[in-house]
């Protein structure tokens, strides 16, 4: 019998996914290299936007401090290879470890003392600006003077220690971001999912339903500061430079959450569409704007605001809600298929 | 026997105002127990001491024979206890099916043996053909009973029940009555703060009236609304 | 180091961070009353600095004297952006506002940075290497005048509050929404009218602190982050704790600066807000604990 649950998601849709998939696998063939950059930005920030899904649409938190566990990520597992000459896989699991570290700290601190809302989210922002300004002075990793990843020769594609073309990188980011959709949904349709769910709508209703909301609320932002972890080790050892006033800059962590907001937050598909969208556009307007001549520093990020804005003002559950019914493909609209 | 709850000298302050005020009573098992009373006479505090919402600042309260005063109400559910919210809480943006399997979730961790146990729920209260609704989009009456269904998802021995007859018309009312004389036949416990009396006297096999706080009567229904310190302070000469 | 240095630090610290403290006041009044978490403050702060910096290069414009026009474009900035934009998002869910303000503050920062590019600029009156020798102190002109300024326009504010009339409706509004409402208060028009004097009120702060900082786009955003901590440290909500903030925010980082590194003094500020958060949400003089 079909589930009626929130996120079933229908036979039409799974086809459509698999032929998306097939043609992003054959992609590289086809595309120029300038092209594929762009797509390695939109599957970058398609996987983050699901990261950090977890925390804010699932579980109810929002983290405008997210670009701290990306810098970790990042320089935890630069900093190893640089210094040890460790392959950035063997480092995932210290950057991970890391990350969630930082991220149970945060949580604890937060969920312990009930800081809630916008004085939850202004917390993360604290956060990530202390490590701004302490990488900044971390000699270790440089510090302001940057850390900096010997760029191989490019001819050849060394997995192990994630040096070589685009085309690598891209296949990467692609995977990590068709895993992180199969998590999500497996998480949405779990035990654990209905409880954050729960815990977003409602977490006194949760808690009188013998939910340990803040181990729960723990998980999420534990799970959501590893996966995001994951991100920053590709960063690192794609743009092979680490500036603490870069990485960790709050920038960094608005651009993560303009492509889940945009694309709609709590949704399984939201997050990857806001990422196309938004990266494809923006790029779009850009190269429009290269042709014409026309390149001031902060374009693109006006535009980002603008198009934050009319969401935010018009579209207030993202792009996907009202474009999934439109299209025949949300819940209601299958439930005769079965 | 042991009763299956048991409150004693049970008080609450808030900031100087006495919200309960040395009350003790205790539960017995199979009972449908009703605490009445005027506005602000303290029964949802109390309620809420019950349910682990905050703790008592004297007393005890023990349930199947252990202390639960001052536990998280997360655990007290576990233990047994279910409640519902005087202002109905569905979780908005679930459905009406989902509402119910977070609730079943928590004894049954396997999602389609959680299903299972909601879609029985859904039937037995009249819910199934609307389960696929989002419950912000639900009426009044059906939106009180996915909230006794979601409690009772989480297979309760004690059921506390916040005025779940206010706001629905005498119809509903029944038919709310109706429902919980056939959960307590059952085998399920009810403990119930309600205004509804006629819901009350049809219902209730104990009462306790608290008023500014105070346990002011307990005992069989016929007693206690002919007890002259209920009826100056409650019931006046409402009649029955 | 002799304790002329620390004093001088210090009383530097406390002009600046009465300029802060003005700042953060603005933000303090909108969050009282419209209960909006303006993440766009600092921006709209750089808005009145660049306005400032450009009538300098134009005319040679004392930015002192400017302040008042300034501060009334600002005004009617806040008062058509609550109006316009954020007055539907009253009722919507928490991060709905703030996002709307966070797409706002974008905006603004990027906007300026295309109309006045990255790099830094200032306002250097004919006064700006002045200073006062009071005592043992060494103080600077500037930093002087606008901590002057500061006062006298804080002052302004809570007289307004205290006994204009339309400033004591507006209390009314923050107290209590439905009997303001019950009342006959046109409370969008209040919520609006203060919106706009908040935004006056980091107008005239940025008008001051051009005097003593240089101006880059990404100072918004930076002292947005500061107003927070500012006003949450001395109490959402609380007019007075933000003067009080501001002025310790000033104080601690100016002697952050001197015993430690310069670059480090903002990780103080946000030290201290953790550390507000965790113990002390209500700040020091907040009304409401969170």
């Amino acid at each position: 019998m079909k589930s009626l649950s929130l996120n079933g998601v229908s036979r039409r849709v799974w086809i459509m996914l698999a032929a998306l998939l097939a043609v992003f696998l054959v992609v590289p063939l086809v595309v120029n290299d300038y092209l594929l950059t762009i797509l390695i930005l939109i599957f970058y920030f398609a996987y983050l936007a699901q990261a950090w899904n977890i925390m804010m649409g699932f579980a109810g938190q929002l983290s405008l401090g997210h670009a701290l566990y990306v810098g970790l990520g990042a320089y935890t597992t630069a900093a190893l290879y640089i210094h040890f000459g460790l392959s950035p896989w063997l480092g995932l699991p210290f950057a991970i470890a890391i990350a969630a570290a930082a991220g149970a700290v945060i949580a604890f601190l937060a969920f312990r003392f009930r800081v809630a809302g916008v004085y939850f989210a202004i917390l993360t922002i604290a956060f990530a600006e202390f490590a701004r300004i302490g990488f900044d002075h971390f000699d270790w990793v440089k510090g302001s003077s940057g850390l900096f990843l010997p760029v191989a020769n490019y001819a050849e594609s060394d997995l192990w220690n994630l040096r070589g073309k685009p085309v690598m990188f891209y296949y990467l980011m692609l995977a990590l971001t068709v895993a992180a959709l199969a998590l999500c949904h497996a998480l949405l349709r779990s035990r654990i999912g209905y409880f954050w769910q729960a815990i977003r709508e409602d977490e006194d209703a949760a808690r009188a339903l013998g939910i340990d909301t803040f181990r729960y609320k723990m998980a999420a932002v534990v799970l959501s500061a590893g996966m995001t972890s994951i991100a920053g080790v590709f960063y690192a050892f794609y743009y092979n430079n680490l500036f603490p006033e870069q990485v960790f800059h709050i920038s960094r962590s608005i651009e993560i959450i303009l492509a889940p907001i945009i694309g709609g937050i709590g949704t399984l598909f939201g997050p990857i569409l806001g990422a196309f969208l938004l990266t494809g556009l923006a790029e779009s307007i850009f190269e429009l704007m290269n042709a014409f001549g026309w390149t001031p520093p902060g374009a693109k990020q006006v535009f980002y605001g603008v198009c934050l804005l009319l969401v935010v003002m018009l579209l207030p559950h993202g792009i996907w809600p009202p474009l999934a019914r439109k299209l025949g493909l949300d819940r209601r609209s299958n439930e005769s298929e079965h | 026997m042991a009763a299956l709850l048991e409150v004693a000298g049970v008080s609450k302050n808030f900031s100087g105002l006495r919200a309960v005020s040395d009350v003790s009573f205790a539960v017995p098992e199979g009972a449908m127990f009703a605490v009445i009373g005027p506005n602000g006479a303290g029964k949802t505090t109390l309620f809420n001491m019950i349910a682990g919402v905050f703790a008592p600042d004297a007393g005890r309260i023990a349930f199947l024979g252990e202390r639960i005063d001052g536990h998280p109400s997360h655990e007290i559910c576990r233990r047994g206890i279910g409640r519902t919210f005087q202002l109905v809480r569905p979780f908005p943006g679930l459905s009406v099916e989902d509402n119910v399997m977070v609730g079943a979730l928590l004894r049954h961790p396997n999602t389609a043996d959680a299903r299972q146990r909601a879609h029985r729920l859904l039937a037995e209260l009249d819910l199934y053909d609307i389960r696929a609704q989002i419950a912000a989009t639900l009426t009044l009456p059906d939106r009180k009973r996915l909230e006794v269904a979601r409690a009772l998802a989480t297979d309760p021995k004690l059921l506390l029940l916040d005025e779940v007859m206010a706001g629905l018309r005498p119809t509903e009312t029944d038919r709310m009555v109706d429902l919980l004389r056939r959960l307590n036949q059952g085998g399920l416990t009810i403990l119930l703060i309600e205004h509804v009396m006629r819901a009350v006297m049809s219902l209730a096999s104990r009462i306790l009236v608290l008023h500014h706080g105070a346990a002011i009567a307990e005992g069989a229904p016929q007693d206690v609304v002919r007890d002259p310190a209920v009826v100056q302070s409650y019931l006046g000469s409402e009649a029955l | 180091m002799p304790a002329e240095i620390y004093l001088n630090v210090a009383v530097s610290g406390l002009l600046t961070g009465l300029v802060y403290g003005l700042m953060a006041l603005g933000l303090s009044v909108i969050f009282g009353v419209v209960r909006v978490v303006n993440f766009a403050h600092g921006e709209m702060m750089t808005i009145a600095m660049y306005i400032a910096v450009a009538l300098f290069a134009a005319f040679k414009l004392d930015p002192l004297l400017m302040m008042v026009p300034i501060a009334a474009v600002l005004f009617v900035f806040g008062y058509a952006l609550q109006i316009g934009v954020i007055n539907p998002f009253i009722s919507r869910p928490e991060h709905s506002q703030f996002m709307l303000l966070v797409a706002i503050a974008i905006i603004i920062v990027n906007g300026l940075l295309i109309m006045f590019g990255p790099d830094a600029r200032n306002v250097q009156t004919s006064y700006a290497f002045d200073s006062f020798a009071v005592g043992p102190l060494i103080v600077d002109a500037t930093k002087t005048y606008a901590g002057l300024a500061a006062i006298v326009v804080a002052a302004a504010l809570f007289a307004f509050f205290r006994f204009a009339a339309v400033g004591k409706a507006i209390r009314a509004c923050a107290d209590n929404y439905t009997g303001a409402l019950v009342v006959g208060l046109d409370v969008k028009r209040l919520y609006a009218l203060t919106f706009g004097i908040g935004a006056a009120c980091t107008g005239a702060a940025g008008v001051m602190l051009v005097l003593i900082v240089d101006v880059t786009p990404p100072l918004g955003p930076a002292y947005t982050l500061l107003a927070f901590v500012i006003v949450i440290t001395g109490g959402l909500g609380s007019m007075p704790g933000a003067l009080i903030g501001g002025v310790l925010i000033g104080m601690t980082e100016a002697m952050a600066g001197l015993l430690f590194t310069p670059s480090a003094k903002s990780m103080f500020a946000f030290a201290i807000l953790v550390l507000v958060l965790l113990f002390r949400p209500q700040g020091i003089l907040g009304k409401r604990a969170s």
